[in-house]
């Protein structure tokens, strides 16, 4: 295998861990304040709609994931008031959201487009295009030499293509994803919010004695998951792909799920966790390169239960052990 | 004093439930040009109008009652068994391997191998993640989803690599031989002279899942193992002070749970489509979930709920034959069951119980 294909796999990789990553990071928000979502599949798969389905309308991508980032705010809210206020039981609630989405989606579409449950093709402002960064070879430069990109970059010192294929190029929320990490560890780990917000999780008797509303600070959780998994939605299906297929997170939600086990609920390690499966999905697209560098043939289908498989591996508790948010999943009732 | 009647509870809660979601699909279909009153009709007379609809509502209804069931058991003892889709993705492994490789001489003693067979597979996957809960205390909802993938998983691998025949195209396994096909309510019905469809797909699994439901009545309602069951379900240190052991409670009730999710194999496997396709659950472990808790994990209840989702299952292929309605709606009703009755359920018993306590006390006073 050569260098530049390494990187091609890196790139895929990079573009399959962000929506992971996001909403990986959704989750880790959640679950720290206690509040389980096995929901992130339907937030995302919901916002995927309507970020295609509006920025198809309305032709400002913009608009677009603002839609969608708005209704996985509002099935935040949703699993909010099932888990919170009316204290049910909040895997059923984050699976019932995830089933509601699956089928309302197709209805919607359905309804809004006829084309199966799909939404037409994005073209241009419509969609997230990549961005070139300073320095780097981009679509502009292969156009103003009249070659192709990949020529181009091919002829380039190792370094620059590095630069240019895998660091450049990238839509927008790529990098935002990757600067949520250190800013979600900010706020977890250096600032109030964070501490009383961990301190939910695991003990909110605690946090009610000291006089801080549990319930507020369980709903702003619930809500910076809703709007994270509504970006990773967006991406999806505005970025990553030009449109709305149904079904289109395929799972997604539940590898990222899988994920914040793996990295033991703490965004760095949820950044190297959702990079590592993310480079079995994009292997699984280039079985060829496996079979090149280790010398046998590795299942496609493998590869694909790879990330639960791990995750059963950590849970089994054979590679440390991971232990949940304490108060995770169980309703906050006040004494009287 | 209890806060409400005890009717209330099982039958009233159910019922607002139940109308709270069907308001809202009507209102998903006023939303999508289409009129609810004539879907409904559409549904009732498409699925039970006819023999041949009444054929596809109770075959349907059999896959339900097993995940159903399955779902109920765990429920029991507070275990929440997200994973019978991929245990009866296994069962159907089971059911496949034992009709294809061994020659049986009459569909009765194939049903029985097969239904062993499910069974086992489906108990097997249910397995792990239940000793991971107990001994590591992974939480079993977490497995179990993984279980499921890597269920789906290792059946495309089998299908696609394995068990497809040469020269075939879809990942499916052979057909099953001619000794293994079951009879059909129309070959049972006819032996006794009742005219019933030939086409629909229901078949003798359908009176295996009725017993089915009876033997959980009776495990959970009549033996020890049932009352130590409920007892761990309703608290795990008073059941351990009392010397009940939360892994055999655990294990054995996981392993059943799995079993029963397996066993609908020999229904749609079996009895349907009579080899292996890769999506031969179409989602009937989660269905499993609404059932048991629109049924309030009581077999009586589940056998009602399965009927109710088979004539949901059964209506709503008619209405996507029929009109602009896509099939999906079904999955919306669904999906609101479980959120009302399940996540919701405070929602609509709190104001309930202040209803029946004012009431109470009025007549005390």
């Amino acid at each position: 295998m050569d260098f530049l294909t390494l990187l091609q796999v890196l790139d895929t990789t990079i573009r399959f861990a962000t929506p992971l990553l996001l909403a990986c990071l959704a989750g880790l928000y959640s679950e720290r304040a206690g509040i389980f979502d096995i929901g992130l599949e339907g937030k995302m798969l919901a916002a995927a709609f309507f970020s295609a389905a509006v920025a198809y309308t309305s032709g400002n991508v913009w608009i677009g994931l603002l839609a969608g980032v708005a209704v996985s705010v509002l099935l935040s809210i949703l699993h909010g008031l099932a888990s919170i206020t009316f204290r049910g039981n909040q895997l059923i609630s984050g699976l019932a959201i995830t089933m509601l989405v699956g089928g309302m989606t197709v209805l919607v579409a359905q309804d809004w487009f006829k084309q199966g449950g799909r939404t037409p093709q994005l073209e241009g402002a419509a969609r997230f295009e990549p961005i070139t960064l300073p320095f780097a070879i981009g679509p502009a430069d292969a156009e103003a030499k009249g070659e192709q990109l990949s020529k181009l970059i091919a002829e380039a010192s190792p370094l620059q293509q590095i630069y240019s294929e895998l660091i450049s190029g990238h839509p927008i929320l790529v990098y935002l994803a990757l600067a949520l990490v250190p800013l979600t560890w900010w706020v977890l780990f250096r600032t109030r919010f964070g501490l009383r917000l961990r301190a939910v999780g695991e003990n909110p008797a605690s946090v009610d004695t000291a006089g801080v509303s549990v319930v507020s600070l369980r709903y702003s959780a619930v809500l910076i998951c809703g709007v994270l998994c509504g970006l990773a939605g967006a991406y999806l299906a505005t970025a990553m792909q030009a449109g709305f297929v149904k079904d289109m997170t395929t799972g997604r939600g539940y590898i990222a799920l899988a994920a914040l086990i793996f990295a033991k609920w703490r965004p760095w390690y949820a950044l190297w966790t959702t990079l590592l499966f993310g480079l079995f999905q994009a292997l699984e697209l280039r079985t060829d390169v496996i079979e090149n560098v280790i010398g046998m043939a590795v299942q496609s289908q493998l590869l694909g239960a790879l990330p639960y498989i791990l995750t059963v591996v950590i849970l089994a508790g054979f590679v440390g052990k991971a232990i949940p948010p304490r108060a995770g999943g169980q309703p906050y009732v006040k004494e009287r | 004093m209890d806060k409400m009647p005890k009717w209330a509870d099982v039958v009233l809660i159910p019922l607002i439930s139940l109308i709270l979601a069907a308001v809202i699909s009507s209102l998903v279909i006023l939303a999508i040009g289409e009129d609810p009153i004539a879907a409904v009709k559409l549904m009732v007379s498409g699925a039970l109008g006819s023999s041949n609809g009444w054929g596809y509502t109770l075959y349907y209804a059999t896959n339900f009652m097993f995940t159903g069931l399955a779902v109920a058991v765990a429920f029991h003892a507070s275990l929440f068994n997200i994973g019978g889709e991929g245990q009866a993705m296994l069962g159907g492994l089971g059911v496949a391997l034992v009709c294809l490789f061994i020659p049986w001489p009459h569909w009765s003693l194939a049903i029985v191998g097969a239904a062993g067979a499910a069974a086992l597979f489906g108990a097997a996957w249910a397995m792990i993640p239940a000793y991971l809960q107990v001994r590591r205390g992974s939480h079993v909802v977490i497995t179990t989803i993984m279980f499921n993938f890597i269920a789906f998983s290792l059946l495309n691998y089998l299908l696609v690599n394995q068990l497809r025949p040469p020269r075939a195209m879809d990942p499916a396994s052979a057909k099953f031989p001619e000794a293994t096909h079951l009879p059909s309510l129309h070959d049972i019905l006819g032996t006794v002279g009742i005219e019933f469809s030939k086409h629909a797909p229901a078949n003798v699994s359908l009176l295996i899942a009725v017993a089915a439901c009876f033997a959980v009545w009776a495990l959970i309602w009549r033996t020890r193992f049932g009352f130590e069951l409920r007892a761990f379900g309703k608290s795990e240190s008073a059941a351990r002070y009392a010397g009940i052991s939360p892994f055999k409670i655990t294990m054995v009730a996981m392993l059943i749970s799995g079993g029963l999710a397996g066993m609908m194999a020999i229904n749609n496997v079996m009895g349907e489509s009579e080899r292996l396709v890769l999506n031969a659950v179409e989602g009937a472990g989660f269905i499993g979930i609404a059932v048991s808790l629109m049924g309030r994990n009581h077999p009586f209840g589940v056998f009602l709920a399965a009927i109710l989702f088979g004539f949901l299952y059964q209506g709503g292929a008619e209405l996507a034959l029929w009109t602009d309605i896509p099939r999906e709606l079904i999955i919306v009703i669904q999906a609101l069951v479980i959120m009302f009755t399940g996540a919701l359920d405070n929602m609509v018993r709190m104001p309930l119980e202040r209803i029946f306590l004012a009431l109470n006390t009025k007549k005390e006073g």
